[in-house]
């Protein structure tokens, strides 16, 4: 800390210790923007293709149930309807927190965040109810490769939801500190990308592993 | 990033209504039990309705148009998406036909046993 200090004092006089919130040069916003924006796209398709991945290993390992439980014995398609939806509500309450933050209203951003991040909570809740369900009646990922590769994929979309509750909490604590920044703006955007980004794999989720997995 | 490609409360809400009648089509179909008989088409629909509300979140959530950060938003989305169809249809494909090929094994059994 003290070495820091002494390499950076005008950074450190300007922010208190312990204040994660950077402030940026006025002079290199504009460019900044662009390049961020455009950065958090690419790491989203890179997570595009990680998710692309899991999907060809269900679809290569997803009929082979080893004389186990398969998907119609499992999934109970009303739980994945109410699923599915409290996410669909989520992007459209988030994007009503993207106008309110167009319109420079804090509350109301505040308003649309937490309302989003209720109904992220309320599919990790229902993810839960449902692998412990699973789990309980013996259909962990130990029982079939199917179970396997199931488990993994809509384990990993669960935990991106999982880190993108607590990113929105953060951002809420950001914007409840320091308000509307440039800085809190251009993060709302970014998450807003992830969250929606989220929903659409999920749609591939439930139309691949869930509706297909309960005909075949 | 101009406004405009933040979206707009129209936007969001065309991307809304758009969403739930693409998703309710296709739990419908499977939790009515329509098409039962007919598995192959069936399917054929809900992956229809997946891609068509994947489109749909894309512009309307996403909002991607060619014209965004100079058009490599627009670009790395198709080099992304030819990619996952490279892997997915590659490895269904190579899959396949190594379980295919794998299967003679159950019946070469059955031919030893039944040897005079």
């Amino acid at each position: 800390m003290t070495d820091m200090t002494a390499n950076g004092p005008q950074q450190a006089s300007e922010s208190p210790p312990f204040d994660f919130h950077v402030v940026e040069d006025d002079h290199a916003h504009e460019h900044h923007e662009t390049g961020t924006m455009l950065g958090f796209w690419l790491y989203l398709m890179s997570d595009c293709l990680l998710f692309g991945i899991l999907f060809a290993v269900h679809a290569v390992l997803g009929q082979s149930y080893a004389a186990g439980p398969s998907p119609a014995d499992l999934f109970e398609i009303e739980l994945v309807l109410v699923s599915t939806f409290m996410l669909l509500f989520s992007s459209i309450t988030y994007g009503f927190a993207m106008i309110a933050m167009q319109q420079g209203s804090k509350v109301g951003t505040q308003a649309w965040l937490a309302v989003t991040g209720v109904f992220g909570l309320a599919f990790l809740g229902l993810s839960i109810y449902e692998f412990e369900h699973l789990w309980h009646i013996g259909a962990t990922p130990m029982a079939s490769a199917a179970l396997s590769s199931f488990w993994l994929l809509v384990g990993t979309h669960g935990l991106h939801v999982a880190a993108g509750a607590i990113w929105l909490v953060v951002l809420l604590a950001q914007v409840q500190i320091h308000g509307l920044t440039h800085e809190n703006k251009r993060r709302i955007a970014c998450l807003s990308l992830f969250w929606h980004f989220l929903d659409l794999i999920w749609i591939a989720v439930f139309s691949f592993v869930y509706l297909t997995g309960v005909l075949l | 990033m101009s406004d405009q490609a933040h979206g707009s409360l129209k936007s969001y809400g065309v991307g809304f209504a758009l969403s739930v009648v693409l998703t309710l089509i296709p739990f419908g179909l499977v939790l009515g039990g329509a098409l039962e008989d007919n598995v192959g088409w069936a399917i054929a629909i809900i992956f229809l309705f997946g891609g068509a509300q994947i489109m749909v979140h894309v512009y309307y959530f996403l909002h991607v148009t060619l014209g965004a950060e100079d058009g490599w938003q627009a670009m790395s989305l198709a080099f992304t998406g030819v990619l996952l169809v490279i892997i997915l249809a590659g490895s269904i494909w190579v899959m396949f036909h190594l379980e295919e090929n794998m299967m003679p094994a159950h019946e070469l059994i059955e031919r030893v046993e039944q040897l005079p």
